[in-house]
């Protein structure tokens, strides 16, 4: 059945912008997308917005759904309150371009420095490795991630402290954990982690877990196993003497 | 690192779009977490009404001095300095303190709900400058493992305490009483073997997970308990406090431990 749906849609670029309040019509199990579509289609068709596949699967219609981050393709009209109008923003981490779109190619310049996978020679005279399930289970988890940025968007480091140069974000501390937990890898990123990617601005709030569409565990998988590895190195006096004493 | 790039903008506290609720969690944390404080450490100053029959309260335990029967070495010593009121509980409430203090989940839920750091996810902080758990004095937080260790022993001292909880004059009894420290120290456990250091330790340390089967026991154990480790660590908070008001209520003869069986 249809019904009306009151929209505040920002509209602008990266030198100003405001909310512009838009009206239309919506059937049921509708989504943002579609509704910001339907606005696109006849009431502003200079409206910007990313999008690809509809499916919460290519990570491009990244938004913040009344105050969160959110992708607009997996967030249904009917998860939303009914009857009050539903702000629709561009994410706040990233440079705007234009009205719903913003500027990420920042995640892939940082991408870029992280060290990539190195493994150990081939176990096989045939060039192949032996790996057990658990193992390549536990990395398959961060491989789920569709870099949406949202995040990204939502990790106050970011988002509230624009720490940007000296801090790599939660979807590369993923990143960075399906390499250095990879049972075939040899490569060393944990002093990295701790004096380049700064690990410990993280300070543990789990927002990046809360709005991820991929259900990643971010915090309890990838990030504190990486601290705890960071500790390892550089803050256990324990294992520090051990390593002194065993010469590794 | 990659050139910076700039947010849109940066909003001011308590500044969101956010339609829901998202002061409740943050506001529930902060009085909880409050009031256990503020209760711990009025028992612990109390020196009194801990021990009641076989029970001795989990603020209180292990008694290393004291007055009571559960005194490890007696009574209190005689270095103890005199402008500091003596308190069994003083000499031992440190280590799980610590360890709660240092938890990876206490800390994202207080820096929320007592420092504003986020206030709660996408909403305006109060400060602008951030030095997170990278400097001074946050880095401290990176001896969590060790206040691991200490709970630890804990843990095997309480199961003991829990057993004692079953002996009484007459013989061994069920009661009340004995439910409370054996839920206590369930939930303590839950808590404590779901650590994310000790999941490290276990095996998370290394890129290939044990292959024994004891490793590999011990691993999935510690993997799936901190999967609630949240819950836990409520719960555990709750029983906590709990237990020491039902044998300071016992001890003042508010209420009667009944026997069950």
């Amino acid at each position: 059945m249809s019904k009306k749906v009151s929209l505040r849609i920002w509209r602008g670029d990266k030198d100003s912008g405001e909310f512009k309040s838009y009206e239309t019509e919506a059937d049921d199990g509708m989504v943002v997308l579609d509704v910001v579509h339907q606005v696109q289609a006849t009431q502003a068709p200079d409206l910007a917005v990313r999008w690809n596949c509809k499916a919460g699967k290519c990570g491009s219609c990244s938004a913040e759904i009344n105050g969160m981050p959110r992708l607009m393709c997996m967030t249904r009209l009917s998860d939303l309150p009914e009857g009050e109008p539903i702000t629709v923003e561009p994410m706040m981490a990233f440079p705007i371009i234009k009205d719903l779109v913003t500027d990420v190619s920042w995640n892939f310049r940082v991408k870029q420095t992280i060290k990539p996978f190195k493994p150990r020679p081939p176990d096989a005279p045939d060039g192949t490795w032996r790996m057990d399930q658990r193992d390549v289970d536990r990395v398959q988890e961060f491989r789920k991630c569709i870099e949406c940025f949202l995040c990204q968007n939502v990790c106050h480091v970011l988002r509230d402290h624009a720490k940007h140069e000296t801090f790599i974000g939660p979807r590369f501390f993923v990143h960075t954990a399906a390499l250095e937990m990879h049972p075939l890898d040899t490569e060393d990123r944990v002093p990295a982690l701790k004096d380049d990617y700064n690990l410990g601005y993280c300070n543990i709030t789990k927002c990046c877990t809360k709005v991820c569409p991929e259900s990643i565990t971010i915090t309890d998988n990838a990030i504190i196993p990486l601290k705890e590895r960071v500790v390892d190195r550089f803050y256990d006096p324990v294992r520090r003497l051990f390593r002194v004493l065993s010469g590794s | 690192m990659a050139e910076a790039a700039r947010p849109r903008k940066v909003r001011l506290f308590l500044v969101t779009e956010r339609k829901d609720k998202w002061w409740v969690t943050p506001l529930l944390t902060f009085l909880g977490l409050s009031t256990f404080i503020v209760y711990v450490t009025w028992a612990a100053f109390q020196n009194a009404n801990y021990t009641f029959g076989p029970y001795l309260s989990p603020l209180y335990a292990p008694e290393i001095f004291g007055h009571s029967p559960h005194a490890w070495f007696g009574p209190p010593p005689t270095w103890w300095p005199g402008m500091i009121p003596f308190s069994p509980a003083l000499l031992i409430l440190p280590f799980p303190a610590g360890f709660r203090f240092t938890c990876y989940y206490y800390r994202g839920a207080y820096y929320k709900a007592f420092w504003g750091d986020p206030p709660s996810c996408a909403v305006g902080e109060p400060r602008k400058s951030y030095l997170g758990e990278r400097y001074f004095p946050l880095i401290i937080q990176n001896i969590h493992r060790y206040f691991l260790y200490a709970a630890l022993v804990f843990i095997v001292l309480l199961a003991y305490d829990a057993m004692l909880a079953f002996r009484f004059p007459d013989g061994i009894h069920v009661h009340v009483g004995t439910l409370v420290f054996c839920t206590n120290v369930v939930l303590l456990g839950g808590y404590t073997f779901g650590c994310h250091s000790l999941r490290h330790i276990v095996g998370g340390r290394k890129d290939q997970l044990p292959k024994d089967a004891v490793g590999r026991a011990c691993y999935d154990c510690v993997s799936g308990l901190n999967r609630r480790h949240q819950l836990f660590a409520w719960c555990s908070l709750f029983s906590v406090g709990f237990t020491d008001v039902y044998v300071r209520m016992c001890a003042m003869g508010v209420w009667t431990d009944a026997r069950l069986f």
